[in-house]
């Protein structure tokens, strides 16, 4: 048995981090089915009890969403209709008990390539705040998930926030999620997408798409194509396959990689046609 | 760490390290063993209890992190004694069917009720999305949930009506409590835990070292056991014949997971130790994967006996097909292919095992203790008598808990330490070692003439049988009779193979290789319809078997055939759902509609083997009756069926009646829970144990039939015209064993005969007949399918109860559109209720159920089966209206978005992106 942690304060938290390498332990979806069957031997912190971690904050030119915010916390919050992918996401993290035990950072921690809640916070080109008793840094998400369960966070750091910018102009977002079955479901293909839009036209598009490489990722070219159109029907006829290039998908259980970058660039396509119909 | 928190209202202490998963906490400190572990994944939901009033799941939250707060579980929502007001909606609407999954229903329904009172269907669905059932196919649970508010339930069938009556299910209301003991949920305080430890490779040779410095370093390991401490035979097989499979493996493995060493001790110390720290040296094989390997020529035999891998050929040939396919006005053939199907019953196998002097006593999951007795006696070397089966509730087999699991393991630990042992297998070790679904590669042909009278019928199919025999005999039996489908069909040659790799034993699940061989048959009949130009319904309507006629194996059928009534049911709908698909594609929208169809008839019981099946019936000085039944409840309801039929065959109030089940020293072998047979075998028996009982009565009285019998305490009175009688029972001396001083017994054993080498012969007493009708939509830019509906159509000969009968539908129908949309077991890959999908509850469309009841003069008040049945046309059907709405044809399952998309694209169907 191993050592296990539960500090309320988050210097002391860190201090601990400083001491040793230890296993952080959130809501626990990841890290329990990590362990069926093997001895739960992790020396642990556990961060559930840091109160300055969790919670949804406006903090002026951004929101700051605490590292422990469960998926059922942003579910409830009152936001913005911009963080709409995000609230979609969080729907489909799993089921009800996953989402109310689920945190935003512990999806960005495990770094699944499949992670719902990537893309989205990815098209709101969100930021990660990383603490250590040395002080705090922030990083671009798109620099912070670095592979494949891959991630820079140093082993003395905590995720203590997700920065969230507030888009320039009016912006609408969506999300969409492709599974074999209606719930609980690891994403075949998930992308999402924010679109600002001033006087009918596409002040700046932001695109993501996740389980299509070893992290989730913007479609730059795309987005620079969007930029400066009507924003209105038909919009999702824009996607090419070109633009989906830059994804590296493989061939699983779940489909091939064939079927992943083709049902991409569906549902990237469907999603532009829905926010395009949507009032901003 | 000192753990407190309120459980149920009250204080609870518990001393625990703060890792600990809380589901372990409530269920192994406090001993609140109604929350359940079906994967410790956060897959299955099975252990959802409400943490602070939310829905969490109880095997991903730590002990520290439920300090302090607030629990409530399954045991605290009939606190009072009485059910509260959802679970006695679940009673009444058979939401529960083995119940395994039922708590964590209900506390997630009870999260949602306490926010929302009154929640649409919708929100039903979302509330309770995280939790997986695989018996009850969800709608049965959903209109549970939508209609609490509802006042109490039918009262309780007067006497001489429970047949056919919607009783609920009697053992119902422990599985609503928690109370229910499954086999995770009890041991003894001083059981010694068995860990198996299992083979990574698919095909292998080992060698063992020597365990002493194990044993140094681990004071808490007791014993480690490999293949040389089985005492009796190592090997254990269903079939005489077949017994080709170790309970641990002798120097040579022949699938991922299975067993070579066992290791007993406490429970940290066996979890401790590592696989990689064991003496095993290992040297990798290559595997034989797949049929067509292993029949390539020089492919590595599995068994010495067996050189060319190919355990045993069913065949059937009647007339001449080659013939009549030359002769014939239309042919269509193909060629289909099948993956593994997990049975993913949402309980793992558990258990214990206890050495009582010379006697071993197994309490486990299981679907068939007498044959588990038998097995375990030669395992141990012992005799059968010394050996006692008590079944546990089984939280769901459909096939999966017919062979033996863990049962050899823990017997002969117990039997050697003479100390308790239990086991409990992990999620990803029940689905590695236990049976799949056979994997199927099918050719076939089907002939016509003109008018659409079906002339022949070729069929060749192989099915991977895994490394061990199992029940591949069965199967290959099986197909071939069923081969033909439920038609006239004069020409047929069937030929089933079972065919040994280095792949998870393949066994028995619902329908023994039936379903796989609907895929292709009635997904064929389909195309043969089309090219005549004739309705699909019509087309099996205009050739389906009736009373009077021959089968394939020249049986001449009595008068419970339903085929034709099932057809005619479906018609209505048949039509009205073509023609609103026909609507919803008017525009040119990217989800297509379609609407496809299916039949199917089912054997009942085994295939010409004799299958018997005895019911004792007691009675006791006081009058109180006792149904002793050796069949196993699954879940599908066979106690409340047999209770049933008791009450109505002895004319005895069903309140009153008592069950003692399983326990193989007190009931009588009843045979397995399987091939859909135990209520129109053990029915049969339970009517003539009563009919047995009454003679004896009557014959005290002096009387003889007919003549009412009154029971509910002693005296027992006699009524015949204007004679009225006493029998006074406690004049009568009791039996020491049960302390009944009156018992009555039958046995039924179908009349079936052997088939001969050509196939011919009556190998079933009784057929059940069905088709079903499958609505979808299907994405063409996705590639994804929805099921909008299904509308079946079963001849269960009598529908004894009806709300257990559509359970049994409504969850056949949920596997058997798992098969066709998602289910795939791939060793190593999919061993998890996460990378291994089936249907959740936003998946199990509407299902409207059509009973007919031709009933069977052999069967208890006319009953056939249904348990297999409800899942054989499922996926045919749906396969047929995936073709209906795009015209491309699947022959590879599961039609999975990537398969169906690919499928499209190369039709030239679907270029859009949007
Ligand atoms: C049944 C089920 C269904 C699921 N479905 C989905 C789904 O549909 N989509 C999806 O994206 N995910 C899904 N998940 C995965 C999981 O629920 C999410 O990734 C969740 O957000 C993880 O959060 P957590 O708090 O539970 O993480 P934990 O398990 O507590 O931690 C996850 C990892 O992150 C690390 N970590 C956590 N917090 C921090 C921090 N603040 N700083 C540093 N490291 C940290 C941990 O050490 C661990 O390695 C599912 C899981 C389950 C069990
Ligand atoms: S046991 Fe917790 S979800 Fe399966
Ligand atoms: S009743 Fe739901 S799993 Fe058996």
């Amino acid at each position: 048995m191993g050592l296990y942690l539960r500090p309320t304060d988050l210097a002391e938290a860190l201090a601990a981090l400083a001491e040793s390498p230890m296993t952080v332990l959130a809501g626990g979806t990841d890290f329990y089915p990590a362990r069926v069957g093997r001895a739960l031997d992790d020396d642990i912190l556990d961060i559930t009890a840091l109160a300055s971690l969790s919670g949804i904050a406006d903090a002026g030119d951004h929101f700051r969403i605490g590292a422990t915010t469960r998926w059922s916390d942003i579910i409830a919050a009152e936001l913005p209709n911009w963080f709409d992918g995000l609230k979609l996401a969080a729907r489909e993290v799993g089921g009800v008990q996953i989402q109310n035990a689920g945190t935003i950072a512990g999806n960005l921690c495990n770094a699944s390539p499949a992670a719902d809640g990537v893309p989205p916070l990815l098209a709101l080109d969100a930021a990660v705040e990383l603490a250590s008793r040395g002080g705090k840094r922030v990083l671009p998400l798109a620099s912070f998930i670095t592979g494949n369960h891959r991630t820079a966070r140093a082993p003395q750091e905590l995720l203590t926030a997700v920065l969230v910018p507030k888009p320039r102009c009016k912006a609408r977002a969506g999300f969409a999620k492709l599974g074999a079955r209606k719930y609980l479901v690891i994403s075949i293909v998930v992308a999402a997408a924010v679109l600002e839009v001033a006087e009918g036209r596409i002040a700046a598009a932001r695109i993501a798409v996740g389980a299509c490489s070893p992290v989730a990722q913007r479609l730059r070219d795309l987005e620079g194509t969007l930029r400066g159109r009507r924003c209105a029907p038909g919009l999702g006829r824009t996607v090419e396959a070109v633009h989906l290039a830059g994804l590296a998908p493989i061939d699983d259980i779940r489909g091939t990689a064939v079927y992943r970058s083709d049902a991409a660039r569906t549902l990237i396509a469907r999603l532009l046609d829905d926010l395009a119909g949507a009032a901003a | 760490m000192r753990l407190a928190l309120t459980v149920n209202g009250r204080v609870r202490m518990a001393e625990t390290a703060p890792a600990r998963r809380l589901a372990d906490v409530l269920r192994e400190e406090l001993g609140l063993t109604g929350t359940k572990i079906g994967c410790n994944a956060g897959d299955c939901g099975a252990c959802t209890v409400l943490l602070d009033g939310a829905q969490i799941c109880a095997c991903l939250v730590s002990a520290a992190q439920a300090d302090g707060r607030s629990v409530v579980t399954v045991e605290g929502l009939a606190e009072t004694g009485a059910l509260g007001a959802l679970q006695s909606a679940f009673l009444r609407h058979g939401a529960a069917q083995c119940g395994i999954c039922t708590p964590g229903m209900l506390m997630a329904a009870s999260d949602l009720l306490a926010r929302e009172p009154h929640p649409g269907e919708k929100a039903v669905l979302d509330a309770l999305s995280g939790v997986l059932c695989r018996c009850t196919g969800y709608r049965k649970i959903v209109a549970a949930v939508l209609d609490v508010a509802d006042a109490d339930g039918a009262p309780a069938p007067a006497v001489g009506t429970a047949v056919g009556a919607r009783v609920p299910k009697i053992d119902g209301a422990a599985k609503l409590t928690g109370s229910e003991r499954f086999a995770a949920d009890a041991a003894p305080a001083d059981a010694l835990f068995l860990r198996a430890v299992r083979s990574p490779y698919a095909r292998a040779r080992f060698t063992l070292g020597s365990f002493a410095a194990l044993h140094a370093r681990y004071p808490g390991l007791a014993r480690v056991l490999t293949a040389a401490d089985i005492p009796g035979s190592n090997r254990f097989g269903i079939y005489p014949t077949g017994k080709d499979q170790p309970a641990l493996a002798e120097g040579e493995v022949r699938f991922r997971g299975e067993a070579v060493l066992a290791l007993v001790g406490d429970a940290a110390t066996v979890e401790a130790i590592a696989d990689e720290a064991l003496p095993v040296a290992w040297e990798e094989l290559p595997p034989v994967t797949g049929i067509a390997a292993a029949l390539a020529p020089g492919a590595p035999a599995l068994h010495a006996e067996k050189p060319d891998n190919l355990l045993v050929t069913g065949r059937l040939v009647r007339g001449d097909v080659e013939a009549a396919i030359a002769g014939a006005a239309a042919v269509v053939q193909g060629a289909y292919r099948t993956t593994f199907v997990e049975h993913a019953y949402i309980e793992p196998e558990a258990g214990y095992a206890r050495r009582i002097g010379d006697r071993i006593e197994i309490f486990a999951c299981t679907q068939t203790p007498y044959m588990d007795r038998d097995e375990l006696a030669l395992i141990l070397g012992i005799r059968p008598d010394q050996v006692r089966i008590l079944p546990s509730a089984v939280g769901g087999g459909f096939g999966g808990k017919l062979d033996l699991s863990l049962q050899p393991l823990i017997a002969v630990a117990a039997w050697l330490l003479r100390r308790p042992v239990r086991c409990v297998y992990t999620r990803p070790e029940s689905m590695a070692s236990t049976t799949k679904r056979h994997p199927a590669s099918i050719r076939a042909r089907i002939a016509a003439d003109a008018e659409g009278r079906l002339l022949a019928v070729d069929f060749h199919a192989d099915f991977n049988t895994g490394a061990y025999a199992s029940w591949g005999p069965t199967v290959a039996s099986r197909v071939p009779v069923h081969a033909s489908g439920p038609y006239i069909v004069p020409n047929v040659r069937a030929i089933a193979r079972a065919i040994y790799t280095n792949e998870t034993p393949a066994g028995a699940f619902r329908g023994f290789g039936v379903p796989q061989t609907a895929v292709a048959t009635e997904t064929l009949l389909d195309e043969l319809a089309e090219k005549l130009g004739i309705d699909a319904l019509e087309l099996r309507l205009n050739n389906a078997l009736r009373p009077g006629l021959a089968t394939a194996t020249g049986q001449v059928l009595g008068a419970s055939v339903g085929l034709v009534p099932c057809l005619k049911a479906l018609k209505p709908r048949w039509r009205s759902a073509r023609a609103e698909a026909a609507r919803l594609n008017r525009g040119d929208g990217v989800v297509r509609h379609g609407v496809g169809f299916a039949a199917m008839w089912y054997g009942i019981g085994n295939t010409s083997i004799s299958n018997p099946s005895t019911m004792r019936i007691g009675l006791d000085r006081e009058g109180a009756l006792t149904l002793y039944s050796g069949a196993v409840d699954i879940g599908q309801g066979a106690n409340t069926i047999l209770m049933q039929i008791c009450a109505d065959a002895l004319g005895a109030p069903l309140a009153g009646l008592r069950l003692v089940a399983g326990d193989t020293d007190r009931t009588a072998d009843a045979g397995k829970s399987s091939a859909s047979r135990q209520t129109f075998i053990s029915g049969a028996a339970v009517t003539r144990a009563a009919a047995d009982l009454r003679r004896q009565i009557l014959a005290l009285a002096g009387l003889g039939e007919p003549a009412e019998i009154r029971f509910g305490g002693n005296p027992v009175t006699v009524r015949q015209g204007g004679d009225l009688r006493w029998v006074d029972l406690a004049a009568l001396p009791a039996s020491n064993e049960t302390g009944d001083v009156l018992a009555g017994s039958g046995t039924f054993d179908p009349p079936t005969t052997p088939l001969d080498e050509d196939g011919q012969g009556a190998p079933y007493a009784s057929y059940a007949f069905a088709a079903q009708l499958a609505e979808v939509a299907v994405d063409l830019g996705l590639g994804t399918v929805k099921v909008r509906r299904v509308t079946a159509a079963h001849d269960v000969g009598r529908a004894i109860n009806p709300t257990q009968v559509e359970g049994q539908i409504h969850g056949g129908v949920a596997q058997g559109l798992g098969m066709a949309l998602m289910e795939e077991y791939v060793p190593a890959r999919t061993e998890n209720l996460h990378d291994y999908l089936i249907p959740t509850i936003g998946d199990v469309p509407e299902i409207e159920c059509l009973l007919v009841e031709a009933a069977d003069p052999l069967g208890p008040y006319g009953a056939k089966g249904i348990g297999e049945p409800a899942l054989v046309p499922t996926a045919p059907a749906i396969l047929n209206a995936i073709y209906h709405a795009t015209g491309v044809r699947l022959r590879q399952l599961p039609a999975t978005p990537d398969r169906v998309r690919t499928a499209l694209l190369a039709a030239g169907k679907g270029e859009c992106h949007g």
